[in-house]
């Protein structure tokens, strides 16, 4: 790593590297850019639901009608990949109960409802730990395990997972995502302006976590300020960089990202770490500061609410679980003619059916458009495969092959064609002329195969569930056997006749589990002294009419499997005339 | 607040459909209006023919196959199709020629495939190859318009000659036309003329007809440009068609100077850089990939040259656009570009 000088401090490197495709839609980042980020008052309620993480749901620990203190945790991780849940503020959980959750599909959730009580009173805090340099990594992730630390980038993936190297770490670089590259939102150029000094901590965090002695911070070139700010405040440490990225819609997409300031590509399914780098947004590692050096737990964020249906377009510090609704009347409410509300940027966000439904970890953005904002989605046209999605593709994908066989269901031909490289950035909608919805068509296609995944393991557990109960039964029937076998021999020696090995033998021979069920049937093995004396292949009179006991059985079963048969045919002898009388 | 839902992205929608197809039409302009000045009325008579006949076709169509027939008629595709047509067609022909075409190129190569985007063979190289190979006389039936006393045909006598066949008194229609440069070698060569007299002879004739198809390339020219620079067209396959026609030429013509055109003759003459620029070019039957358009207007070059030198026709464009869309399914699979991650084992710098 080169020693930055101090003149070299002063303007930012920029970016030597870039990536395939990508557009640059209008920013609408004016609206916000300079609006501090201020403090909601506390609302009377508050949503938490248990799962606001990629991973497993969190398990509520605290009881309805239970009062709980700011911080307290109210939800636990249960496991690996999972994170733990604070209380934004003091009072009585009052319910845990479905209620709709942020969702494209406007579904309901497992949720707490607290019901504040106004005092904001903070319980014992995790104790601070300001010189975090005599803590070990494995400590550090228990504390933001324990913190329920997630990345706000979006992804909402537990940093404590993440961090984790499964042993000794192998990452030299740590990437601080400020690109913040979708359109509208400002949260993160707000945090990077205004608390350089929280992420360069939280970054010195995970250096010394990771063993690592660099940090690339890459912003994209439309926030001049956030790039000052960040340049001045690690102008005295060494190992921070601050570089300008070109603005072109993803560049905040990790790989991405990672690919324009180290031009190095991570495939899919590959890990960051496994090529030495570890990205992190920089709200993420704000918060790993707070979480581990004020011992704050991750209960609020940055959340944009702008749009031209927006009176007032804000920057709040939105305790998590406050109602959206709550939110957007703390920013003046919407604006008349507003009609379409979505969670995130433009590109990637999702449209809510409602507002009644709580701030989470990965609401970084609320935007509320009227329709004469935003272009009317023309009717789709057909494809005429003009590929300006291919140039556009950031996973230099050939979306128009994608979309045909999306269409066409034919999946394995989209799987074949990399579909699951495709990261939704939509960035081929953006510029398709015949404005077909391509990811909507992607995201079927992903889905029909996880579906048919599904399918296909859960037909191969069948199966071998069947397999196993053939196989089961089998052995049951030997067992039967070899009881049986048992008594005969018992029933030999009682008689004092010769035989009982010989039939040991039989069966050991023509059921290969036999052995196994001597075993088990050990207790009734007859004296050795009295077998002894006994010669093998002598056979007595007695099994002689326990077979023909058999065959008796047999010739039952059969007359009775053939009454069956002769009722079922009278029956369809009943039915035939009818379904013969349907016929012309 | 309860809100309507619509799932990202959101974008704006600058491009669309029409803008591409009134983008091409915009580029077609100079390559028609030099046609038309060069060769007369004629050739916007065919023009304007077959856009009818196309649109008409294209409605009905639509009607049967009971699909929305406004958008599809309005998205501009059916105007560039029959225009790109009708100007492959002999500027003397009759009035059926580019009718039956357009209606051809429509119903059967483009609407009986699923309409706009579904055609695998380009429509209008379709339609062109099915006049030629059923109305060969026809089809030879190009001429600068040009009495050889010096007396152009104006609009009304084109038009009365296009429908009925009938040219003012005084006027021949043997007077008229001429043969195009490329059919003019063919004869010579077949007459057992070198190249060197068949071009020679060639430039001796009228003063015009020594430059409209140089100037026609030229005006297409142009018009390719406007294209590649608004983004229409990407620059590999009229690259790779020019590069084919030169490298197969120039092979050629090595080999045998006394038999075989120059390269720069193959190049100005003929349909190559109308082809490379506005046939080859078609977005639907054209491959999609960066290196798989290298191959296909390369394939396209290669073989129009073939067709003009071995072939029983004068020009191998329409042909070879052809045989190459019947390969492009072939050359999208091979030369799909390297995924994301895909491309480098990843080493940090």
């Amino acid at each position: 790593m080169a020693k930055m000088s101090p003149s070299h401090a002063r303007s930012p490197q920029i970016a030597r590297f870039a990536f395939h495709g990508g557009i640059h839609p209008p920013e609408h980042k004016d609206l916000t850019r300079d609006r501090p980020i201020k403090s909601l008052p506390i609302m009377p309620h508050y949503v938490l639901p248990l799962h606001m993480h990629i991973g497993a749901p969190a398990r509520a620990i605290v009881q309805v009608g239970q009062w709980v203190a700011k911080g307290q945790v109210l939800a636990q991780a249960t496991d690996f990949i999972s994170a733990s849940i604070h209380a934004p503020t003091s009072g009585v959980i009052i319910a845990i109960t479905e209620h709709p959750i942020p969702h494209p599909g406007g579904l309901a959730a497992a949720a707490l409802i607290l019901e504040a009580d106004g005092e904001d009173r903070a319980g014992e805090p995790l104790p601070p730990w300001p010189d975090f340099t005599t803590k070990s990594a494995t400590e550090l992730r228990g504390r933001l395990r324990e913190a329920g630390i997630v990345g706000l980038g979006g992804a909402v993936f537990p940093t404590a997972a993440k961090l984790a190297t499964g042993g000794t770490s192998s990452v030299h670089t740590l990437v601080l995502n400020g690109a913040e590259c979708e359109p509208y939102i400002t949260c993160d150029d707000r945090l990077m302006r205004e608390r350089p000094e929280d992420i360069l901590h939280g970054a010195a965090i995970v250096l010394h976590m990771m063993g690592a002695n660099r940090c690339l911070i890459g912003i994209e070139d439309n926030k001049p300020e956030a790039i000052a700010t960040l340049l001045t405040a690690s102008a005295q440490d060494t190992r921070f960089e601050t570089i300008a990225v070109p603005t072109r819609y993803p560049a905040g997409g990790e790989k991405q990202l990672l690919k324009v300031l180290t031009n190095v590509e991570v495939p899919r399914g590959r890990r960051a770490t496994e090529y030495g780098l570890l990205c992190l947004n920089v709200a993420t590692v704000a918060a790993i500061y707070r979480a581990v050096v004020l011992g704050e737990p991750m209960t609020e964020r940055i959340v944009t609410v702008t749009g031209e249906g927006i009176v007032q377009p804000e920057n709040f510090r939105v305790p998590l679980g406050t109602k959206i609704s709550d939110v957007i009347a703390a920013a003046g409410g919407y604006t008349a003619g507003a009609d379409r509300l979505i969670m995130g940027g433009p590109m990637m966000g999702f449209a809510l059916h409602d507002d009644e439904v709580p701030v989470v970890k990965a609401t970084n953005c609320l935007l509320a458009l009227r329709p004469q904002d935003r272009p009317t989605t023309p009717a789709p046209q057909p494809c005429i495969r003009c590929s300006l999605c291919a140039e556009a593709c950031p996973a230099d994908l050939l979306p128009q092959q994608l979309y045909w066989y999306a269409r066409a269901k034919q999946f394995d031909r989209a799987v074949e064609y990399h579909l699951f490289d495709c990261i939704e950035c939509g960035v081929c909608s953006a510029v398709c002329p015949s404005h077909l919805p391509l990811v909507d068509f992607y995201r079927f296609a992903k889905t029909e195969v996880w579906a048919q995944e599904r399918d296909h393991s859960k037909a191969s557990l069948a199966r071998e569930r069947f397999e196993f109960r053939n196989e089961r039964l089998e052995r049951i029937k030997a067992e039967r056997e070899a009881a049986l076998n048992k008594k005969r021999q018992n029933l030999a020696v009682n008689t004092a006749v010769a035989p009982s090995v010989a039939t040991g033998m039989d069966t050991a021979t023509m059921v290969p589990s036999a052995p196994a069920s001597d075993e088990a049937f050990g207790e009734y093995r007859p004296e050795p002294k009295a077998l002894g004396t006994q010669r093998p292949g002598d056979v007595g009179t007695e099994p002689v009419i326990l077979d023909s006991a058999v065959e008796a059985a047999c010739v039952r079963a059969k007359a009775r499997r053939a009454a069956l048969d002769a009722e079922r045919a009278q029956q369809e002898s009943k039915l035939a005339p009818e379904s013969k009388s349907d016929l012309p | 607040m309860r809100f309507p839902t619509h799932t990202a992205p959101l974008p704006e929608a600058e491009n669309s459909v029409r803008r591409v197809m009134t983008l091409v039409l915009l580029a077609l302009l100079p390559g028609t209006m030099v046609a038309t000045w060069l060769l007369g009325w004629g050739v916007l008579i065919n023009v304007l023919l077959a856009i009818v006949t196309g649109l008409l076709a294209e409605a009905a169509m639509l009607k049967i196959r009971t699909r929305p027939v406004r958008p599809a008629i309005t998205d501009g595709s059916v105007i560039v199709l029959a225009w790109i047509f009708a100007l492959c067609l002999p500027n003397l022909g009759p009035w059926w020629l580019p009718v039956f075409g357009a209606i051809f190129a429509v119903v059967v190569a483009k609407q009986l495939y699923g309409g706009l985007g579904f055609n695998l063979f380009n429509p209008a190289m379709v339609g062109y190859v099915v006049l030629l190979i059923s109305f060969p006389e026809p089809m030879t039936r190009w001429g600068p318009a040009i009495d050889v006393s010096g007396a152009a045909l104006n609009f009304t006598q084109s038009l009365a000659w296009s429908l009925n066949g009938i040219l003012p008194s005084g006027v021949g229609y043997d007077g008229l036309s001429v043969a195009t440069p490329l059919d003019h070698v063919r004869e010579q060569l077949t007459a057992g003329a070198t190249i060197h007299n068949a071009t020679a002879s060639l430039f001796n004739g009228s003063t015009l007809l020594q430059s409209w198809n140089l100037w026609l390339s030229v005006a297409f020219f142009v018009g390719g440009l406007f294209m590649l620079w608004r983004g229409v067209i990407r620059w590999q396959i009229p690259i790779a068609v020019i590069t084919g026609v030169l490298v197969m030429s120039g092979f050629l013509w090595l080999l045998d100077s006394t038999k075989h055109a120059s390269p720069v003759f193959h190049l100005l003459t003929g349909a190559t850089i109308f082809g490379a620029f506005f046939v080859a070019t078609d977005p639907v039957t054209a491959s999609t990939t960066p290196r798989g358009r290298l191959i296909f207007g390369f394939g396209i070059g290669v073989i129009t040259v073939l067709i003009r030198s071995f072939g029983s026709y004068p020009d191998g464009v329409a042909f070879a656009v052809l045989l190459m869309n019947l390969c492009v399914p072939l050359i999208d699979y091979y030369t799909q570009p390297k995924v994301f991650g895909h491309k480098q084992a990843g080493k940090a710098r």
